[in-house]
């Protein structure tokens, strides 16, 4: 997802020699293409956050559609109050982008899990939270970013996804929800680069002869309502999956719609429950240790079915 | 006290009808502090004494230093101030209402329910407000921005940050103050309002800053000191800041001032942090401040 975003960004640099990439001294291999091809319109403001996203804010004001990149939550919660009082309050166009939703840092310990930011982003008046799943959705989302007036925030995964999407997504629209296969027993609800584990979740409930429908949610806020709605009218259970906290994130902007609206079917939330992790591991290690990899959310489905 | 028909007139009152000539920054020292204590009297508020200790940095700067236009307030060359220590607000919107960019009238709402002046300097709303504050650590950094905005743009516009020193316990000014060097943002303009006072005590009581001057040397930007109640030096200050375009370097001015300046019981006295202006303090001030219009 990593490379998506960059080859995405580098085509609208070429367009809009005014966009400005701001790191917090990361990206190393990742934004190298960029800073060599466009290095006018890069800058490291170092080790600091804050500072980073205040001149993001301030740089904006001068008509710059500027983003900031940095890892886990070091571009949105060591700088949430810049982001709300700088960012937000002002209207600024700036585009947050964090590699490493979820577990992606998973062997580096708990300062590294991004597992509410979602959540935290979401509660932000005026904020934009893209969470594409694949490497398609990435390349989708970014052109309709940077043309999202106001703060967006971009939770990325990291390098070498798999593309789940057959072929590139052609004229995606803020806020749609992609899906991705049909299906006629459950609906499965996926937000970010944890849509790997939800399309092969739907894999193994076919082999028990389940038929999932797999939604994708690029766009977590605002939401795709009408297709929560649709769904909420079909099935009986829909289950939601995400790399991040139960609290605040996908499941709950699904309950919230569907309790909107008096719906009668079940949601059921896959995600972090509200913990940190302090045991380590890969990203695939994590997703299991929590019960969200495709066998746990085949096997979890499986039990609320019966239930 | 007579009775006024409106806040104006109150406020106006000393000047007993002769014209007011708010681009002399000493008579706009003088009414940002008249305003300071009618407002804060008038709703009850508190931070006169940072709102006393910046009016002249604040009335030197909306008298001539600064390009701005109250008919135009969003032109495009205009200057641009951040007031990164937003709880003196009242300083900056009483300098707006006096010079121009809205009614006098609105400042009597300041507090309020229902009303746009909030306690710390909000810009909705409001002409010629920049950026809202009231967070401290916040202005430099995004000053910071607008500043490297115009260098990229090659505009002839500078932007000022006014901060107070308290506010620099925050490690957030010192990112900024890293960035601004780095990136050689030689029309970045600072004023630290250096009042030596903050929230509960002295500042060398509670995170020692000293020594100031050296500190922002050292981190690489052009250091000025001046008086900061004395508006021929503080415009011969800002003089010197614009002509340091082209050194690479921002500038700093750090401001000794007085906090509560021009009320005797007001100055270098904590409680004047929060401490509202009522009855017999407020009529006292009152005198005090009648006694020394310009």
């Amino acid at each position: 997802m990593r490379d998506a975003f960059v080859r995405a960004l580098m085509r609208e640099a070429a367009a809009d020699p005014k966009l400005t990439l701001i790191t917090g001294d990361l990206g190393f291999g990742v934004l190298k293409p960029f800073w060599e091809t466009y290095p006018e319109q890069f800058i490291n403001a170092g080790i600091a956050e804050q500072g980073m996203t205040g001149l993001a804010a301030g740089l904006a004001s001068t008509g710059r559609t500027v983003l900031t990149y940095s890892i886990g939550n070091f571009p949105t919660l060591r700088c949430l109050e810049q982001i709300r009082n700088d960012c937000t309050y002002h209207d600024a166009n700036v585009k947050i982008v964090c590699v490493g939703g979820g577990f992606v840092y998973g062997s580096l310990g708990m300062s590294h899990h991004a597992t509410e930011d979602m959540a935290v982003l979401r509660a932000l008046p005026g904020v934009t939270v893209f969470t594409p799943g694949d490497p398609h959705e990435v390349e989708a989302v970014v052109p309709v970013m940077l043309r999202t007036p106001g703060t967006c925030y971009l939770r990325l995964g990291r390098g070498g996804e798999p593309y789940l999407h057959h072929r590139p997504i052609e004229g995606w629209q803020l806020p749609r929800a992609i899906t991705l296969q049909e299906g006629t027993d459950v609906a499965i609800l996926s937000a970010g680069g944890i849509l790997t584990q939800t399309v092969s979740a739907a894999n193994l409930l076919r082999e028990q002869g389940v038929s999932a429908e797999v939604v994708s949610f690029p766009c977590i806020k605002p939401i795709d309502e009408e297709k929560i709605i649709e769904l909420g009218n079909r099935f009986r259970d829909i289950v939601t999956v995400e790399e991040h906290s139960i609290v605040g994130g996908l499941g709950s902007a699904v309950c919230e719609v569907l309790a909107g609206i008096g719906s009668h079917c079940r949601v059921h939330r896959i995600g972090m429950p509200d913990v940190y992790s302090s045991i380590v591991g890969t990203q695939q290690y994590l997703r299991g240790e929590y019960q969200m990899d495709d066998k746990a959310i085949c096997a979890r489905t499986l039990a609320w079915l019966r239930g | 006290m007579p009775d006024y028909a409106s806040y104006e007139e109150k406020t106006h009152a000393a000047f007993g009808g002769a014209p007011i000539d708010t681009g002399d920054p000493k008579v706009l020292a003088w009414l940002i502090r008249r305003h300071g204590l009618e407002m804060t009297h008038l709703s009850r508020g508190s931070h006169i004494g940072a709102i006393f200790s910046v009016a002249e940095i604040i009335a030197t700067l909306y008298t001539g230093v600064m390009h701005v236009d109250p008919a135009q307030p969003k032109m495009p060359d205009r200057d641009r101030l951040i007031l990164s220590k937003g709880h003196a607000g009242a300083a900056v919107y009483a300098a707006l209402a006096e010079r121009g960019f809205f009614p006098v009238e609105e400042l009597s709402t300041h507090y309020g329910n229902g009303s746009r002046l909030s306690g710390h300097v909000s810009h909705k709303g409001i002409p010629g407000v920049e950026f809202s504050t009231g967070s401290l650590g916040h202005g430099l950094a995004v000053a910071a921005g607008m500043a490297m905005g115009a260098k990229l743009d090659k505009a002839p516009w500078r932007t000022y940050a006014v901060l107070g020193d308290g506010e620099c316990d925050e490690g957030s000014v010192w990112e900024a103050a890293l960035q601004a060097a780095q990136f050689k943002l030689d029309n970045l303009i600072a004023v630290v309002d250096h009042n030596h006072m903050q929230s509960l005590d002295f500042c060398e009581k509670t995170l020692a800053l000293e020594p100031f001057a050296d500190k922002w040397r050292d981190f690489g930007w052009n250091t000025l000191v001046v008086d900061g109640h004395d508006v021929v030096a503080l415009q011969a200050a800002f003089a010197q800041a614009k002509e340091n375009l082209g050194s690479g370097k921002p500038t700093v001015i750090i401001a000794e001032t007085v906090k509560g300046k021009g009320v005797s019981f007001m100055e270098n006295d904590i409680l004047w942090h929060y401490r509202t202006p009522q009855g017999e303090e407020y009529q006292a001030a009152l005198k005090e401040l009648e006694a020394q219009r310009p």
